[in-house]
């Protein structure tokens, strides 16, 4: 029995993981190899970061157990995993800017006791840095480094830790692709040494082409587990979509009639600086539901911000009942109509310590009945919030009542009665269903459906494919800030969704069948 | 200038400056935790007006230093409960220790003499002023430097243990790690509420001494202002020594020098008024400010701790 | 075991008037221990500070004179501060009004025709501490330069401008050596309405009700709330935090100006040395304990003010240092400060140390 465990560095077996509301992990098994470079496939909301982050410490699982080398351990935090020799290198990186590399390497550590022998820590970081050729210079500071080389600086401080089994988090989402590549040799060639390597991702040519077995999620369970050079993308892409649909809805069908949203060769940057929109174009018109596909960080915030002029647009044109929104202030957007729900509303979308009524009237207050000149008539604020709570079925003890003690679904409701009051015609949606519960994403979705049949253009964009093969009428797949294919909805093909959103393009699938 | 002019000149500055960068020294260390105390003046005024009630009543100096220290530990710690357990406001908290030493020395002040009088005019045991030997010999630096009380050579050994402490040790190391990114700090194990608790604590016990050096070796008395704003400044000098001890030191210099110039300069007839002079250091680090902001590359190199002024809450960070 | 505060659904109202008043209770009973450690009788002491501050005509008066700048610059200060503004400035901002309405008392006032030069000292005094808030706030608009930090050193310079003048140019010639201008002319002093209280508290109340018109019941106060809460959501709904911030701090700066120009006017009748007593601090703990509200700005005026007049009484009539009035100050504000947690928070004593973080769903 032993004897058939130890070949496994990592077993993680029947991991359950609960969340207020949410189940992020059931029931999954998960069986990694000394050497291996193995592959953590799945949509957002898979589970893949939880379950790492019980691995790495950060949470305690439920159920279940982890053994090392065949032998079971209890991880109570982050430090207990890299005793165990297991390190985690996140998306946001955990970097002290105005320190150096040596510096930041050995925080919390004692190599040379009180005081700090720089020489001969920098020796031994240089070392490490050639053996994996990292290319990290140590006395260099964080803030001259580029994000690449800050991802190494971070395995580096793994590695100095003695971190035998290391896990990466989304590692090419923030690299170029000379960079990741090269990020990729490195972890080749731990893995070669003995390493084991768990790879979150969900870009299949990255698990096609360096890993050695993959395990897919789906929803927080564990699909199937295969090695690499037996499967191939298509499979892989219909194992992480699957094929359920929760609820039908019955959609009227609708004439499509004027384009209201015309996008057109758009470029945007993202934080960073780096391309996050790479010249996507594509028309919503009226009393139809574009929905754009893809997953998480493929450029969708991007484009929710430019078109509604939170952003600024570096190419292309945004254009909104044909009047040119490119780059205009937020305040223009406005009133041309285009409304907005954002990704998070408790970041954009409220203010959190404020009444319901004065987040109602964000868009509004400027104009009569509500404002008359400088002045604000709050019985007017009041009889509109009532009203719009009325419609809307905002379940609230008071339009007066701070909005932050709304349960999420109400407060979702609360932006969406905003936005769809104040539009005249278009609406920008972003994950508009994000954390609800069932009864409010059913609720949001029905309220969509209902605002395209009354003749809106609505620009749907979402991670959840589901929700896009509910109520859009057309699908387009985002990857990497590029438009990697549309289709109507009737003709969705889910396996092609799949495979677009993990990176490819639609003109290359058609006719072949296996990869 | 004839050399003993610059000689005198230099004494005067160094003994100015002497209390003046004790308070940098120690606001710097507690802002480097990322905790932001304006208690500078009120925790002063409490050294001085405690040092010199001890020293009198007890007859002795050393005494009456070290109730000082540890009257500033304590009202420091009560700032750092106040901001770093119950996350109360830091601005708010450090104006009310300001008032609260502010009132609670001049209180004293008038009350802690004999038989519960003032203690304005009273001589207490202080710390004097005395030439060690050899080093005294040195040209121009020699008379001015090593001419002065124990406090002051105490410091010239602080400091660059100090400095030390900050770039060539493993706690130092934490320390500035702690007031720029705690959350990484945090997530290597590293204490942060600790840290700032510590630091916060000795801050208060640098500030606690520079304020019976006022009353036991520069000014030798007491009186009910005898701060005259020297908190403050200390607060300025930090920004204006970017957070760094031995930039502070010359700041000190600078500072005090000027203030103690000012009378020298009005005498020799000098035309910029000596308000104005007083003005510049103020001027100067409003300039630092900009700067540091406006480049933030500066601002990463000169090591302005981004967390300054932030209560530090894990349950936020995610 | 572990003491861990986890924020509450929503606020405790009961917390919000529990805590204050707690606070002050326990602050009376520190401040009692520390009069009984110097052989004080504390109850006869308070009694004293009640008398000295509400008992009678004159004691009311003197109260509400001693408020009448904490009130301006208190409001100033709130204004500032519902926009995330660190304002600290309100003692330079003081000088400031001080030092442009002295200006036009000793100077202008010539040229002018009687009736004008109140009427000018006040323009000039707003324009003044207006310009002076002006600078950080345009340091913090374009460049992004910590306002704290800005409006602290701008005070300083502020006092030693005051200093330099009362001590310098504008130094009484038949001063005796007291450190002060010359006196104002007649027609540049407030007009006194009982007692010392002069008209300063006209405009107190004036400010205070604008500023409440502002913020309940026009747009402007209706953005400021929005960009204080959320500057994201303000940006969304198309405002511009920068030209908020520039207007917010005219406003806040014109009104601690003006606080300088009723301390000149009215109660110095010259430039002095007192000008810079701190006002400026006592407003931010003012305005911070009011919760910003503009009334409970005044309410919290007097009763600060109270305090130190209460303090000036003991040390008259008991010979008790008035510093006392400070401690106590002081001594409410720590336990305000600690108390303040359990308006947002509750406490939870835990056992393990378990991780207990929610799940973070991907962007």
């Amino acid at each position: 029995m032993s004897e058939a465990k130890t070949k496994y560095a990592v077993e993680m077996r029947g991991i359950t993981k609960r969340f207020p509301g949410v189940i992020a992990n059931q029931d999954v098994d998960l069986f990694v190899r000394e050497g291996h470079v193995h592959a953590l496939l799945g949509e957002n909301g898979a589970g893949k970061s939880t379950l790492m982050n019980v691995l790495s410490g950060l949470y305690q699982q439920d159920e279940g157990q982890i053994y090392l080398h065949g032998k079971p351990v209890n991880i109570q935090s982050p430090r207990d995993a890299i005793d165990l020799g297991i390190g985690m290198v996140h998306q946001h990186f955990m970097l002290v800017e105005s320190l150096t590399v040596t510096e930041n390497v050995i925080l919390g550590l004692y190599p040379t006791g009180l005081v700090i022998n720089m020489k001969q820590i920098e020796d031994d970081i240089r070392e490490l840095s050639n053996r994996y050729q990292l290319n990290v210079d140590p006395s260099a500071y964080i803030w001259q480094l580029s994000v690449g080389e800050q991802q190494r600086v971070e395995i580096l401080k793994l590695l100095y830790r003695g971190a035998e089994i290391l896990i990466m988090d989304e590692p090419t989402a923030v690299l170029t692709p000379q960079e990741a590549d090269k990020l990729m040799n490195i972890l080749h060639q731990m893995a070669q040494e003995g390493k084991s390597i768990i790879y979150i991702t969900h870009k299949l040519h990255e698990v096609m082409g360096y890993a050695d077995r993959v395990t897919v999620l789906r929803k927080g369970k564990r699909v199937e587990t295969l090695d690499t050079e037996n499967t191939s993308k298509d499979e892989l892409a219909c194992s992480m979509v699957g094929k359920e649909v929760l609820f039908q809805f019955d959609k009227a069908d609708r004439e499509p009639g004027e384009v209201v949203i015309q996008v057109e060769d758009l470029k945007v940057v993202n934080d960073k600086g780096l391309p996050a929109l790479k010249g996507v174009s594509f028309e919503v018109r009226q009393g139809e539901i574009l929905g754009v596909a893809g997953v998480a960080g493929n450029g969708q915030r991007e484009l929710a911000e430019a078109i509604t002029c939170l952003r600024p647009i570096k190419g292309g044109r945004v254009l909104v009942n044909g009047r040119d929104v490119t780059n205009c202030p937020p305040r223009d957007a406005i009133n041309t109509g285009l409304s907005h729900i954002p990704g998070d509303r408790l970041g954009r979308g409220l203010a959190a310590n404020l009444p319901v009524s004065d987040n109602l009237v964000m868009k509004v207050y400027r104009r009569p009945p509500i404002a008359t000149g400088p002045l604000v008539d709050y019985k007017e604020v009041n009889s509109f919030s009532s009203r719009l709570v009325d419609n809307f079925d905002i379940i609230t003890p008071s339009i007066k009542t701070p909005s932050r003690s709304l349960s999420g679904g109400n407060q979702q409701k609360l932006v969406l009665a905003r936005e769809i009051d104040a539009s005249s015609g278009a609406l920008v949606a972003f994950n508009p269903t994000r954390g609800l519960d069932v009864g409010a994403t059913e609720a949001v979705r029905r309220e969509l459906l209902e605002q395209r049949d009354q003749g809106a253009a609505i620009l749907l964009i979402s991670g959840d494919l589901d929700e896009l093969l509910q109520i859009a009428d057309r699908i387009l797949v985002i990857y990497e800030g590029e438009m990697m294919g549309e289709m109507a909805i009737e003709e969705a093909d889910i396996d092609q969704i799949g495979l677009m959103m993990a990176g490819e393009r639609q003109d290359n699938l058609s006719n072949s069948s296996n990869e | 200038m004839t050399e003993t002019m610059i000689i005198s000149l230099l004494t005067i500055t160094v003994r100015a400056g002497v209390s003046l960068l004790y308070a940098t020294l120690g606001e710097i260390f507690t802002e480097r935790s990322g905790v932001l105390n304006l208690g500078v003046e009120g925790i002063m005024l409490m050294g001085a007006a405690t040092a010199f009630a001890v020293a009198y009543h007890s007859n002795s100096a050393w005494l009456g230093l070290a109730v000082a220290g540890l009257v500033g530990m304590l009202l420091s710690a009560i700032h750092a409960f106040l901001t770093v357990t119950m996350q109360a406001d830091q601005v708010v908290s450090g104006l009310a220790l300001t008032l609260f030493g502010t009132g609670l020395s001049s209180f004293m002040g008038q009350r802690l003499g004999p038989g519960g009088t003032t203690m304005v005019g009273l001589q207490a045991p202080t710390f004097q002023r005395f030439s060690i030997p050899l080093l005294e010999k040195i040209p121009i630096l020699g008379p001015s430097l090593f001419n002065q009380d124990i406090l002051a050579y105490i410091l010239y050994l602080l400091l660059p243990a100090l400095w030390f402490f900050l770039y060539k040790t493993q706690p130092g190391l934490h320390l500035r790690a702690v007031g720029d990114n705690p959350t990484a700090a945090d997530v290597l194990g590293i204490q942060v509420k600790r840290s700032r608790y510590l630091y916060t604590v000795f801050g208060g016990f640098l500030m606690g001494v520079a304020g019976a050096h006022l009353s036991m070796a520069y000014l030798q008395g007491w009186a009910m202002n005898i701060t005259g704003g020297r908190g403050w400044i200390a607060i300025a000098l930090v920004i204006f020594a970017t957070w760094d001890p031995f930039r502070a030191a010359v700041g000190a210099l600078l500072f005090g020098g000027i203030n103690a110039l000012q009378f020298r300069l009005q005498a020799a007839g000098t035309e910029i008024p000596a308000p104005f002079l007083n003005m510049m250091p103020y001027f100067f680090t409003i300039l630092v400010l900009v700067f540091i902001t406006w480049g933030e590359s500066f601002r990463k190199r000169l090591g302005a701790p981004a967390a300054l002024g932030n209560p530090y809450i894990r349950e936020d960070k995610k | 075991m572990k003491i861990k505060f986890e924020r509450r659904l929503k606020e405790a109202k009961w917390a919000v008037f529990v805590v204050p008043i707690v606070s002050f209770i326990l602050a009376l009973g520190f401040g009692g221990l520390l009069l009984l450690a110097f052989g004080i009788n504390p109850v006869k002491a308070f009694q004293v500070m009640i008398q000295g501050s509400l008992g009678g005509r004159y004691a009311i008066t003197e109260t509400v004179v001693k408020a009448i700048p904490l009130m301006l610059t208190g409001l100033g200060v709130s204004v500032a501060f519902r926009m995330l503004f660190w304002n600290i400035g309100a003692e330079g901002q003081l000088a400031l009004g001080g030092i442009a309405a002295s200006y036009v008392a000793l100077f202008l006032s010539d040229s002018l025709p009687n009736f004008l030069t109140l009427p000018m000292m006040v323009i000039f005094g707003m324009a003044a501490g207006a310009i002076w808030a002006l600078i950080p706030a345009l340091l913090k608009a374009y460049l992004n330069v910590n306002e704290i930090l800005t409006t602290l050193m701008m005070n300083y310079i502020a006092i030693l401008m005051v200093e330099y003048l009362y001590l310098g140019p504008w130094r009484d010639p038949d001063g005796y050596g007291f450190p002060g201008s010359a006196p104002f002319p007649d027609e540049a002093i407030l007009p006194r309405l009982i007692g010392r209280v002069h008209l300063g508290i006209v405009f107190a109340l004036i400010a205070a009700f604008i500023i409440w018109l502002i913020m309940s019941r026009m747009r402007w106060g209706y953005e400021i709330r929005l960009i204080g809460e959320n500057p994201r959501a303000a940006k969304y709904a198309g405002i511009s935090t920068t030209k908020n911030m520039i207007l917010v701090m005219l406003l806040s700066g014109a009104l601690s100006g003006l606080a300088g120009m009723a301390e000149v006017s009215g109660i110095a009748h010259r430039l002095y040395q007192g000008l810079t007593a701190g006002y400026g601090y006592t407003a931010i703990i003012v305005s911070w304990l009011a919760s910003l509200n503009p009334w409970a700005v005044l309410f919290v005026s007097l009763f600060m003010a109270a305090l130190t007049v209460g303090g000036d009484q003991l040390q008259v009539a008991m010979g008790i240092p008035a510093a006392v009035a400070l401690v106590l100050q002081g001594a409410i504000l720590f336990f305000v400060l600690g108390g303040w947690v359990f308006i947002n928070y509750r406490v939870r004593i835990i056992r393990t140390t378990e991780a207990t973080q929610v799940g973070e769903l991907h962007d």
